[in-house]
């Protein structure tokens, strides 16, 4: 009854604002705000009633042909309540702030509806009960994102970034279907989270094809693990994320900061029974993660927009989970973890925490935009703390859960257990690059702070900046509550964020953590204080690496140009043999066939007609003779 | 009487009295509207049943036995619905054009109709026949073109098809006279079936056989590599001339080889050499023909080679032959046609409005026409496979369907082909967005002015984007009407 709620309202929100937009005009908005709202509440009972039993239920009816069945089936235990949480209630803060920052563009009503398509798409992956409806929905986030990021799309960097956005991910989706068509080969048909689980658990077909074919296993886990670098925007898919800036504020804090992106994430922790049991694929995850994470940790320290600093720091953030998805199998794999899955996982639990201050920075910069008259670019801000002081102290609070104060900050925590889970998986580069990733983080984001809200105001935009209304405040302050409280046990278990299991923890990781956090912070103070132009400059980072010149290159090679010699071989070749040359050949047999090319084709239709008529003749009276 | 035979006589009476002078547009609609009522009647009645229903049978020869047989199960509702669909939109986009228009029109949706609902193999190639006449003559009198050029583009059509029909005659003889076996000669489906049942023939022969009828159906749904006279075609063609063949008329080979190649010739499909050439066939649709749309720099370009393209996907369908994969097919049969349908409608008008489908000429169209690109999303969105419209239930059941039997570690040629073919779905949105974002999105170019039709003649491009939307969140339905396996 609750997840029909929460899945079906967003539906008919989008659906009545797509049919009926211009007679709804200003309700469309309410409609949508409304829908979040209520969807909330639903996620909120959903909590209160949850039971402990993990079951699958049959929600709505998709394909069923004979044995088969792909269903919209609801799979509702911990996880799932508890990432429903996370969605709905940034989801419906993103709706408020939105009425604010949104007050002024004529195209609302598409936004709005756009924004409850999201939220359907969303509350579909997360509550799937089966792989082929979490592709359904994976598929429908990317076309709201879609949407969403080319909410502007009369400007061409908007039009361009959404095309890129959904273009990216439909090459992760490529392998995302090779890994569940694998896993619907190997389990005889039946690709629902709960079976394939026990497959590997108790021992049915899929832990015999272990034994046997452990290749087909680890194919499979990479194959569905595509699907996450590029909803999850990992390294080498990593370029739309960046981009997708493009879209209004708000949208960058719902889909690419705090849950669409994280998607990723959730379904590899959905499904990491599989990665457990490939040691191949673990240590390809966990790497692809660090390595995304420090390389976006590079580039974030030499970005100089302020939702593009954000947007590299989610993009390392997002490295991060995904590595500690590939330690945790792999410390499970050395006997590390108990066998199956593990409720408390770390990287869930920096999702969670990650997506109330990424969601406050985000919607914070969005406050900041707007108040300095959309300027983006933070050189041209500075001394924000005296005009805007209830977006600096939040966005402050939020750096801070971000950058991972110790013992106060919600942050601290789970930076803290995936940090352990890299130093429990054996392998010390992972450690050492996941530390040196925290360090960044903090250097980073305290630059960002520093430029943007202390020393003086640098233009005349940052100087006339006013605090923005308190409809957009509000959604500030309750998320940098949560920021600070969230990871604290009074609101991590009645939410089911699942805390890892507590032991104490390493000193070493506490020490790397406590170190890592301290010379960031004092290293950015250092450099960037009272500073008007940046004093360092790597342009390797500043170009992020230049992937995207590379990829440009790549398409215009292997798509464009091939394109243009397979479309040149088809005219010569194709219609050259297929066509012409028996053409020419007929041409040549005589006067007859000069009547065909004179170009009557009215003519030649009644020959048609006239040869059919001949051959049915031919086989209804004079065939069934020979027959005898 | 069955009503059947109302439904394939209905379009054709009607084309009969707009010839004679009646008031083409009220006629043709009016005739088209009763049909879908009772194509939609029959679906209900049909709902949940299997077999072959609604049957009747008009004798017409003792021996060989022919006669006018009528009958539909799943598969040919399906196909009728989508005429039906396909033929009420096409004919009421029509907008001030000669009653020439509505005549061709519904010659081709009743000339489908027959083939699809007639069960005598006769009926079912002569009346595809007939449809395929008055597309020729469109295309060469009122095609999009200078007089030379459209005629040539109508001659291509004309050879390739008529020597795809004669192919498909050959096979045709060749099957039935194999099954005859010196006694009586049958034409009737059912009456072959039941003895294809009783004594199949070998399996080199079936091949053998099943090959000629692949290359005879193939080219009639542009099979690679004899698929060269579709673009063009569609470029050239009348609006609802296009719609028409690439929605319906070219489902006709396919469903041709699921309705008497498959049943008669079960084996025929799965002996290697055929196989593995369908297979290499396919892939040609789906990745030539993929980077071919890729390289179109023309809206009508990229969509009849998007067409061609995605015929590929129904073939792998067809290949794999398992319940799951065929259903898929037909489901895919039935969401291509209506979304192909739908967007050469939009492209129809925008031709006529802009006279320019040069992307490099447009751009920014939704800021004036959010309707109209509310229905093109509709069309590009399903044919790039989004779940949620029809496309992607078809498409899914097909890569289902390839994967029911599996030996671990080892991948079949099939499985292979599937994997090959998924990176077509990524070839898709290439061109799809990238025609969606220089037409509608960006600024709009200068001197081009567009602004959304009224509503009553958005009514029929509306009619298909529901269809889209309600067969994709609900296959289901589709699925209901063919309950008996494949």
């Amino acid at each position: 009854m609750h997840a029909s709620i929460i899945l079906l309202l967003p539906f008919f929100s989008a659906l009545v604002i797509l049919l009926g937009h211009r007679q709804l005009k200003g309700a469309s908005v309410l409609i949508s705000v409304g829908s979040s709202v209520i969807s909330f509440i639903a996620c909120v009972a959903l909590l209160a009633v949850a039971d402990d039993k993990e079951n699958t239920k049959l929600l709505l009816p998709f394909l069923d042909v004979g044995q088969f069945h792909a269903n919209i089936d609801v799979l509702i235990d911990k996880q799932s309540r508890g990432m429903m949480f996370i969605v709905s209630f940034i989801g419906m803060l993103v709706h408020i702030f939105s009425l604010g920052y949104m007050k002024d563009d004529d195209a609302r009503p598409r936004f709005f509806g756009s924004l409850s398509l999201f939220m359907f798409s969303m509350t579909g992956i997360v509550l799937a009960g089966n792989l082929i409806m979490m592709f359904i929905f994976w598929e429908l986030v990317g076309l709201s994102s879609y949407l969403l990021i080319g909410h502007w799309y009369q400007k061409a960097s908007a039009a361009e970034a959404c095309k890129k956005a959904f273009l990216t991910n439909r090459i992760g989706d490529f392998g995302f279907m090779i890994g569940i068509l694998l896993l619907f080969g190997l389990n005889h048909g039946d690709v629902s989270l709960e079976s394939l689980r026990d497959a590997f658990v108790q021992g049915g077909p899929l832990f015999d094809t272990h034994t046997t074919h452990p290749g087909l296993i680890t194919a499979a886990a990479l194959c569905i693990f595509m699907g996450a670098v590029g909803k999850s925007a990992q390294f080498p898919l990593h370029v739309w994320l960046p981009d997708a800036m493009e879209g209004p504020t708000p949208v960058s804090a719902l889909i690419h900061a705090a849950t669409m992106v994280a998607a990723g994430v959730y379904m590899l922790v959905r499904v990491s029974f599989l990665i457990e049991a490939s040691p191949l694929a673990a240590e390809i995850i966990a790497g692809i993660g660090c390595f995304t994470a420090l390389m976006a940790a590079l580039m974030a320290t030499q970005q100089n927009d302020i939702k593009r600093v954000l947007a590299y720091s989610t993009l390392s953030q997002l490295g991060y989970m995904v590595m500690a998805v590939g330690a945790v199998a792999m410390a499970a794999q050395h006997g590390h973890a108990a066998h199956g899955p593990n409720p408390g996982h770390p990287a869930m639990f920096h999702l969670y925490t990650h997506a109330f201050f990424k969601a406050m920075l985000f919607l914070g910069s969005g406050a900041v935009i707007y108040a300095c008259h959309h300027e983006q670019d933070v050189w041209k801000m500075g001394g924000l703390r005296k005009h805007m002081p209830v977006t600096f102290w939040t966005f402050l609070i939020g750096t801070l859960a971000l950058m991972g104060l110790p013992y106060i900050t919600s942050g601290f925590y789970s930076k803290e257990a995936i940090l352990g889970a890299a130093y429990d998986s054996g392998c010390s580069i992972l450690f050492h690059s996941a530390a040196l990733t925290a360090l960044l983080t903090s250097f980073y984001m305290m630059r960002l702070v520093i430029i943007a809200f202390f020393g003086k105001p640098r233009t005349e935009s940052a100087h006339h900046a006013t605090e923005v209304p308190v409809i957009m405040l509000l959604p500030l302050v309750i998320l940098a509550v949560f920021s600070i409280l969230s990871a604290w046990d009074g609101f991590a278990t009645p939410l089911q964020a699942l805390k890892p299991a507590h032991e104490p923890p390493h000193a070493t990781v506490l020490f790397a953590s406590i170190a890592a956090f301290l010379i960031g912070t004092f290293g950015a103070i250092y450099l960037y204080r009272g500073k008007d132009k940046d004093p360092i400059s790597i342009k390797l980072f500043a170009n992020k690496f230049y992937f995207d010149e590379m990829y440009a290159v790549i398409v215009r090679v292997f798509q464009d140009r091939l394109a243009w010699i397979v479309t040149a071989l088809e005219r010569v070749l194709v219609d050259g043999l297929v066509a012409r040359l028996p053409t020419a050949i007929v041409a040549r047999l005589g006067a007859a066939t000069r009547m065909l090319q004179g170009g009557h084709l009215q003519g030649y239709t009644f020959l048609l007609g006239g040869g059919v008529i001949g051959v049915i003749y031919l086989v209804v009276f004079v065939l069934p003779r020979l027959g005898h | 009487m069955s009503v059947l035979e109302l439904i394939i006589a209905l379009p054709l009476l009607a084309a009969l009295a707009v010839w004679l002078g009646a008031p083409a547009r009220a006629a043709s609609l009016g005739a088209t509207f009763i049909n879908l009522a009772l194509v939609l009647y029959m679906a209900v009645q049909y709902w949940g049943k299997t077999g072959l229903a609604f049957t009747y049978s008009r004798p017409i020869l003792e021996n060989p036995s022919l006669s006018f047989a009528v009958g539909a199960d799943g598969i040919s509702i399906i196909l009728a619905l989508l005429t039906a669909l396909v033929m009420l939109a096409a004919i009421w986009q029509i907008e001030d054009r000669p009653p020439i228009f509505y005549v061709s029109s519904l010659l081709i949706g009743g000339g489908a109709m027959g083939a699809f609902l007639t069960t005598d193999v006769f009926f079912i190639y002569a009346f595809h026949e007939l449809a395929l006449i008055p597309t020729f003559l469109m295309i060469a009198l009122h095609g999009r073109a200078e007089p030379a050029q459209r005629k040539a583009v109508a001659w291509k059509a004309t050879i390739y098809l008529g020597a795809g029909s004669l192919v498909l005659l050959a096979g045709l003889v060749w099957l039935v006279l194999e099954f005859s076996g010196g006694s009586k000669l049958t034409f009737d489906l059912e009456a072959l079936r039941s003895q294809a049942r009783l004594t199949p023939l070998p399996d080199a022969k079936q091949a053998q056989i099943f090959f000629v009828l692949l290359l005879g159906f193939g080219s009639l749904v542009s099979l690679f590599p004899f698929h060269s006279w579709a673009a063009p075609a569609y470029a050239t063609a009348p609006t609802p001339v296009a719609m028409l063949h690439s929605g319906v008329l070219k489902k006709f080979g396919l469903y041709g080889l699921i309705r008497i190649a498959l049943p008669l010739l079960p084996h025929g499909a799965h002996v290697e050499w055929v196989q593995n050439a369908l297979l290499v066939m396919l892939l040609g649709n789906i990745l030539v023909m993929g980077l071919v749309t890729i390289h179109a720099s023309r809206l009508d370009d990229t969509l009849a080679n998007s067409s061609v393209m995605h015929m590929g996907y129904i073939f792998l369908g067809i290949a794999a032959g398992t319940d799951i994969a065929l259903k898929g097919a037909v489901i895919l049969m039935f969401a291509h046609g209506i979304s192909i349908a739908l967007l050469f409608g939009l492209c129809g008008r925008m031709r006529n409005q802009l006279g320019t489908l040069e992307y490099n000429k447009l751009g920014g169209l939704a800021n004036h026409a959010p309707s109209f690109t509310v229905l093109f999303a509709f069309g590009a969105f399903a044919s790039i496979g989004l779940p949620g419209l029809t496309n992607f239930a078809g498409e899914v059941m097909i890569f289902l369907g390839n994967f029911t039997e599996f030996k671990a570690g080892v991948l079949t040629n099939l499985q292979w082909t599937v994997i090959l073919a998924l990176w077509g779905v990524v070839m898709s949105a290439v061109y799809m967005l990238r025609a969606y974002r220089s037409i509608f999105h960006g600024t709009p170019a200068t001197g081009l002015f567009m602004i959304d039709p009224a509503f009553s003649q958005r009514l029929p491009f509306i009619l298909l984007a529901a269809t889209l939307l309600v067969t994709g969140c609900c296959p289901w339905l589709l699925l209901n009407l063919m309950k008996s396996a494949l």
